[in-house]
């Protein structure tokens, strides 16, 4: 069809050939580059002369060359990349003062003591579901990103994107841009050749364990463990991990690339359903484009005050995509939409005195509203997008409600199963119960524990100090199991009373809850 | 088959084997080659294990692997590790009298979980993983004891057991008053009806409990004491409380009079080692009757 069109923007315009222009310049004929695939035709299985089908079931990998590229996108990944990479590489080494009996790492995943530390944010196991809260605001904030302008998460935060992005970046120092890197590896072997591709996978590798180094530092003190590292002292476990993170990041950034944006990620399909007519994409503007022609021909038809595009076929759009697509084919599940072919497409046009902006972030319906003449509009506010700011509110408002209001302190309470009730040899009927009390706080703190439900009753810690008083000290960011006997002296008690203990912090009065159960033979 | 070439199924059009049966003919559907590759790479690592581990039977003995390894080694070099983590506790446990363990906090939590746990390795088996007994088999979460309930006493009864035959075993015999001939049918089912009453548990309605009264000051009063409360020295039960051991309908009674009764227990002394002993004996103490 690109072709039809531009012979029919050669030809004069007379005929036949003007009636088939008008067509491709009408918006129901798709842009040209799109292919038309046309049905199948029905299977007849009583035809056993079926067509073997000798299509390979993979595709073989094309070697992207990306070029160079300069302008406000690029700056913009190269913004992204230092302060994602930034953050990825220092944040071990931030510090956070918790007092003397708490790591002073900001951010620490500290898997054998099972605590999470954020800051001044400390999770326990059982408060997992904070986890939860921050992938559903994780999803939502992708939802919205892409609604409101497409794979921005693709194009310039994805890890992948951002580590593939440096390690091209490498790629280039090392082995020339685009053109230099394709006739040198056309060129055979010379020494000078091995010498760049030697030296482009050492600095990979360098990258790449360093990407491995920095993960393990969030899970044990890093200035200690890098020390550790250093001087061969760290756990075995600490190089184990280092050693597949460097494997996965110089595979996946160094080979794999745009391989696993097109054939591992779910993303692309996700987004594929997520994308509306109101969400910007980095979009190809077909209507300012077409047809297509060299700058002398465009010129000349333009001079003759015929219709003919700003594209002028240079492909440096399709040369500066890190995962080799040609953005003039329409959206396209290959494109991460990192913006860069914006920045080559307006370097062209700067020097062909055309308008900048061929390609650019718009959507299809401005295209078809600007083709018929109509003013775009571009509605950022939509239901879609406020609900999804919505949710992000509420599950964020709920997150931070509950971890300003949460307790420093928790008790949970086991009934023994073996006796459930014991009879006292002057008849008094007794409970066991194993209590555990949480003490949150990085100090020492002692609680004191009740009942109430059970008049008349005796409760007896186990192990406290036989002073009269349940005091039950709990170390600093523990947990203290006791074992607890409630006696009841009524003679003939229900078979089950409801119950509750309460444990209250003996310095500042906080108080906890837990309700249980205290049993009796059936029918006293 | 005689060209050689393979059939394509029309409807799928994938190749079949060839063979076909009634007119049904199987599409050959081949492996994944990642798939295949990973079925050869399972059986190097197959063979590399059998190199590395014992693996082979022999006529007497086994192919002990290149480096020894054993689960038998491998396993005391675990209790080994974890004996060496217990150390500094357990040395500070067998330097604390057990009546001050509870002082010491960190102390208290660690001889309890360690008594816990070894109690439901070794005596679970008869008296239920939380202590609660059975017929014959003392509850140790009442405050009902035979040989006392004192932490000391506690320790003594787990290190020389009951009737264990061990030198320091708890020894008592409750003689065979019907069986040998000491008391007859009718004296024992009245002083049965009397040992009821004692726990105030109802008498047979034409029970003489005058006569039952007058033959347990004779003959029982010497262990069970003059007003039914027990022996803790010579292991006889208290008879008051609403506790039996196997039983406190009359015939029971009855049948224990008659032909005598007593539990064994092990001696622990020498099956565990001191530690262990003493973190049992705290633990069943704070079950729930532990004396002072």
């Amino acid at each position: 069809m690109a072709g039809q069109a531009t012979k029919a923007a050669e030809a004069p315009c007379e005929g036949a050939d003007c009636k088939l222009f008008e067509l491709a310049r009408s918006a129901e004929v798709k842009p040209a580059g799109v292919k038309v695939i046309s049905d199948p035709p029905p299977l007849d299985p009583a035809a056993d002369d079926w067509p073997e089908d000798d299509t390979p079931l993979y595709e073989a990998r094309r070697k992207v060359y990306p070029q160079r590229v300069h302008g406000l996108y690029r700056r913009i990944k190269w913004a992204v990349l230092c302060v994602t990479l930034g953050i990825y590489y220092v944040t071990p080494f931030l510090r956070w003062d918790r007092g003397p009996n708490a790591p002073d790492q900001a951010v620490l995943l500290d898997l054998p003591n099972r605590r999470f530390y954020f800051f001044f944010i400390e999770i326990w196991p059982q408060e997992v579901y904070y986890l939860t809260g921050l992938l559903i605001i994780a999803a939502m904030a992708l939802f919205l990103m892409n609604a409101l302008a497409g794979r921005i998460w693709c194009g310039y935060l994805c890890p992948q994107t951002v580590w593939t992005d440096l390690f091209q970046t490498i790629e280039r120092w090392c082995e020339g841009d685009r053109r230099e890197h394709l006739l040198r590896d056309r060129g055979g072997w010379t020494m000078e050749r091995a010498a760049r591709l030697a030296s482009k996978h050492f600095l990979w590798l360098m990258v790449a364990w360093w990407t491995g180094g920095a993960w393990v530092l969030y899970f044990a003190d890093a200035p200690t463990l890098v020390r550790d590292l250093a001087t061969l002292n760290a756990p075995f476990v600490a190089y184990l991990w280092i050693g597949i993170l460097t494997l996965t990041t110089y595979t996946l950034a160094g080979f794999m690339r745009e391989q696993v944006c097109l054939y591992m990620c779910p993303w692309p399909r996700i987004q594929a359903a997520l994308t509306d007519e109101y969400a910007l994409n980095v979009t190809y503007r077909h209507d300012r484009g077409e047809p297509r022609g060299s700058v002398k021909k465009s010129t000349a038809l333009r001079a003759q005050g015929l219709p003919s595009g700003d594209c002028i076929e240079c492909l440096q759009c399709v040369h500066v995509c890190p995962t080799g697509v040609d953005i003039r084919d329409g959206p396209n599940l290959g494109c991460i939409q990192c913006g860069l072919c914006i920045d080559a497409c307006d370097a062209v046009m700067a020097k062909i005195g055309r308008p900048a902006r061929l390609i650019a972030y718009d959507t299809d319906l401005s295209i078809m509203d600007r083709q018929e003449g109509k003013p775009t509009i571009h509605r950022f506010v939509r239901m879609r997008t406020a609900l999804y700011v919505a949710i992000i509110a509420v599950v964020g408002g709920l997150m931070t409600f509950t971890l300003a209001t949460r307790d420093a302190q928790s008790v949970s309470v086991i009934h023994d199963r073996n006796p459930i009730f014991v009879r006292l040899s002057d008849g008094a009927l007794r409970n066991g119960y194993t209590v555990r009390i949480a003490n949150k706080r990085p100090e020492r703190r002692e609680f004191t524990l009740s009942l109430s439900g059970l008049a008349g009753s005796l409760v007896d810690v186990v192990q406290t100090r036989d002073d009269g008083r349940f005091v039950v000290e709990v170390g600093p960011d523990q947990t203290r199991e006791i074992r607890v006997l409630v006696t009841d002296y009524v003679d003939f008690p229900p078979a089950s009373t409801p119950i509750t203990f309460h444990l209250y912090d003996t310095a500042t009065g906080e108080r906890a809850s837990a309700s249980d159960y205290f049993r009796a033979p059936a029918g006293g | 088959m005689a060209d050689q070439k393979p059939h394509v199924d029309a409807f799928t059009g994938t190749a079949t084997t060839g063979h076909e049966w009634d007119g049904i003919r199987e599409l050959n559907t081949p492996l994944p080659r990642w798939w295949l590759w990973l079925f050869y790479i399972t059986i190097v690592w197959a063979i590399g294990y059998w190199i590395v581990y014992p693996a082979w039977p022999l006529v007497s003995s086994f192919t002990t692997g290149a480096f020894g390894w054993h689960s038998r080694t491998a396993i005391v070099a675990d209790l080994d590790e974890l004996r060496s983590l217990r150390a500094p506790m357990n040395t500070k446990l067998a330097a604390t009298p057990l009546g001050s363990i509870k002082a010491d906090q960190a102390l208290a939590d660690f001889t309890y979980a360690q008594g816990r746990s070894s109690f439901r390795e070794n005596c679970g088996p008869c008296r239920g993983a939380g202590g609660g007994g059975a017929k014959g088999y003392p509850n140790l979460n009442d405050n009902d004891w035979l040989w006392g309930g004192t932490l000391e006493q506690i320790q003594a009864t787990i290190e020389f057991g009951v009737r264990s035959g061990h030198a320091k075993s708890h020894e008592s015999q409750m003689p065979a008053f019907g069986r040998d001939g000491m008391l007859k049918r009718d004296e024992i089912a009245d002083v049965a009806n009397y040992v009821r009453s004692l726990a105030r548990l109802n008498a047979r309605p034409n029970a003489d409990l005058a006569a039952g009264k007058k033959i347990y000051a004779d003959n029982c009063a010497l262990c069970h004491g003059p007003d039914g409360m027990g022996n803790k020295e010579l292991g006889s039960p208290n008879l008051t409380d609403g506790i039996s051991l196997f039983g406190s309908d009359a015939a029971t009674i009855e049948e224990i009079i008659t032909n005598s009764r007593g539990g064994v227990m092990p001696a622990w002394a020498g099956r565990l080692d001191p530690m262990t002993i003493k973190a049992l004996a705290f633990y069943v103490h704070s079950l729930g009757g532990g004396e002072k």
